[in-house]
């Protein structure tokens, strides 16, 4: 395996996935296009050196190259394809629908980040009450606890 | 019977072109899909029965040598997970036409012929005897498992799937690079031939390759740290898709670990794999504890339970693997059943949310029932399929003297007993609640309380021929330990 090889399989893989962890889907699309060129650069060196042709001029040549990662990595290539095709689907119909570009937070951290506004809250209107001996926000305060009344859950549930 | 090897992949993935022409025909397009299925299953049952007469079926596609081709191979393990596995597609794909008459269902026009390529794909990552063509079976899971989770195009599930179709192709990306790894290290990529191969390399280069394959299988499987993605996906698909994917998606990945990891005789990452596997059961019970929605807690234990699978084989015995393979077959109609009837709730009440369901004991006596005995089963108590798939694993640990992870396993059986319990007082129990959505036509029920009956009374079969199915487990796992009847029906 060369040291060219090797170089360009770890600089696409480390571009790619940072790229990958990114927020943005656009740049998680191209993240997986160069992943994908790292993974089939990583077969083909697998095959070891690079040899000749199988036939030259009719004649078929002894010293050839191993066509199996060769195969191998056709068939990867139409997958890896397919597949930005189909994420670049997604990121457009995110962007439809939500007029975004970015990943967004999953349920669990809206509930928790919900529960902490939860907690602030609470501890503001015990000062409140402790400071004003006022009562009635308890209804809303229920509303609050319960996650599924939060402020984008009809984004959630629809 | 090498033909029907061939078929068993070739029948849904052919029906799925055709039902895909004739998606707009209702009558048609349920008749092909449900007999295409019924076809595989069939054929599977036919194998299973074959297999165990007879020893292992091998076909060599386009009759290419192993070296050279593609072996498509049914030994005992995948004649009976590929048995399974068509059977619990089989009845989803029912439930699904049952599912057509309400709005909240998924379009049975997509639905049919996509759970039909899945078909296709469980068949052949279950069946195939190559490392590159394991590849190709999950790259057509999961593109039909993407098409499944996203083509209703809501926000909800649009964000969750990406989550899912980012972290799968992630995960697809390294199994690439492990193809690479293993072949420059081995030169073939054949399993039977790593199995000669592998043990032979440098301990370090045998230890590099099995946690490559740990990460890669161990994400489609959703083991601990690799879970985060699933409990966040499924519960936003509609309710056949997640039966499907919880039944079956992680369990393939079980399957192919115990089956690379046995064959590999990768023994000494059995360790590792014990505390991978006590972590994933009690994170998975711990975050199921926390959630208030039927679907959502039920995620959460898809996760726990793999966690019992990955200890059976983290044993590296016969009596574990087989333990490993019995809780396979247990878990993968269980699973699907307990979402059908998620999804029942789901149709009648128009959500799942535990504080907005209530008194359905009283109101669906059906669905309480249907509900009932696969969670007592997933909790493991006699004499359901669960306790006895349990006992065979709590016995497996014992024997080799492995207490931590048997006394880890019990506590997490209570903290899903204690879940169940949750759904039971939430959903069950207390007031009657009005429905939010008209009821669905009495004929639709019907199809789908049957389809959902139909799975119950596979996990009780389960339970009832538990003394055949624990031989026929140990056979499988005594013939994985040893390795060379995979390997000689092979290379032969």
């Amino acid at each position: 395996m060369s040291v060219a090889m090797i170089v360009a399989v770890a600089g696409l893989a480390a571009t790619g996935t940072f790229l990958v962890t990114s927020r943005s889907l656009s740049r998680i699309v191209l993240g997986f296009a160069l992943l994908g060129h790292a993974a089939v650069l990583a077969l083909l060196a697998s095959g070891g050196r690079a040899g000749d042709p199988p036939i030259v001029d009719g004649v078929v040549t002894s010293d050839t190259a191993n066509p199996l990662p060769q195969a191998l990595s056709l068939t990867a290539i139409v997958i890896s394809f397919g597949l930005t095709l189909y994420v670049l689907a997604l990121a457009r119909r995110q962007q439809m629908l939500t007029g975004g570009d970015l990943v967004e937070d999953d349920v669990e951290d809206r509930r928790i980040a919900a529960a902490e506004d939860e907690v602030a809250a609470a501890s503001d209107e015990t000062r409140a009450i402790e400071s004003h001996h006022e009562d009635g926000s308890g209804s809303e305060d229920d509303q609050r606890l319960d996650p599924s009344a939060g402020p984008r859950a009809d984004e959630v549930n629809r | 019977m090498t033909v029907v090897v061939g078929l068993a992949v070739v029948v849904p993935l052919l029906a799925a072109a055709a039902v895909l022409g004739v998606r707009h025909r209702a009558a048609v397009r349920d008749l092909l899909t449900l007999s295409a299925m019924a076809a595989t299953t069939g054929m599977a049952a036919a194998l299973l029965v074959a297999v165990d007469r007879d020893g292992t079926v091998v076909l060599r596609v386009g009759g290419w040598a192993p070296e050279l081709g593609i072996v498509l191979v049914a030994d005992l393990f995948a004649a009976l997970i590929l048995l399974v596995a068509s059977a619990t597609i089989l009845v989803v794909e029912l439930f699904a036409i049952g599912q057509r008459r309400t709005p909240a269902g998924a379009d049975p026009a997509v639905v049919s012929p996509i759970l039909l390529v899945l078909a296709g794909g469980v068949s052949l990552a279950i069946l195939t005897g190559d490392l590159f063509t394991l590849f190709v079976a999950f790259e057509l899971i999961l593109v039909a498992s993407y098409v499944l989770l996203t083509h209703q195009g809501r926000e909800a599930q649009i964000r969750s799937g990406m989550t899912y179709v980012v972290i799968n192709l992630f995960a697809s990306t390294l199994f690439l690079f492990g193809v690479a790894i293993v072949y420059s290290a081995t030169g073939t990529v054949n399993m039977a031939l790593l199995a000669e191969r592998v043990p032979e390399l440098p301990a370090a280069t045998q230890v590099g390759i099995g946690l490559w394959f740990l990460v890669v299988f161990g994400t489609k499987a959703a083991i601990f740290p690799l879970f985060s993605w699933l409990p966040d996906s499924y519960p936003t698909a509609p309710t056949t898709i997640t039966a499907v994917f919880a039944g079956l998606l992680t369990k393939i990945g079980v399957y192919v670990l115990i089956r690379f990891f046995t064959l590999m005789e990768l023994e000494q990452l059995g360790p590792l794999l014990l505390v991978v596997a006590g972590l994933t059961m009690i994170i998975g019970v711990a975050g199921a504890l926390a959630q208030d929605d039927v679907k959502r807690i039920l995620s959460f234990h898809v996760v726990s339970q793999i966690g019992y699978m990955i200890m059976g084989l983290g044993l590296f015995t016969v009596a574990g693997v087989a333990g490993a393979v019995l809780f396979l077959v247990h878990q993968i109609p269980v699973k699907t059943v307990m979402f059908l009837a998620g999804g029942l709730i789901e149709d009648d009440q128009g959500t799942s949310a535990l504080n907005k369901v209530g008194g359905l004991a009283t109101s669906k006596p059906v669905i309480a029932v249907l509900f009932a005995l696969p969670a007592l089963s997933l909790a493991g108590l006699p004499p359901f399929s669960g306790f006895i798939a349990k006992l065979a694993l709590a016995d497996a640990g014992m024997a080799t003297g492995a207490y931590a992870i048997v006394a880890v396993s019990l506590v997490a059986s209570i903290l899903t007993l204690l879940s169940m319990t949750k759904i039971w007082i939430g959903a069950f129990w207390g007031e009657v609640t009005p429905s939010a959505v008209p009821a669905s036509s009495r004929r639709s029920v019907t199809v789908m309380e049957t389809a959902a009956g139909l799975a119950v009374a596979g996990t009780i079969a389960v339970a009832v021929l538990a003394g055949p199915l624990w031989r026929m487990c140990e056979q499988i796992a005594t013939d994985l330990l040893l390795r060379a009847p995979y390997v000689t029906a092979v290379l032969g």
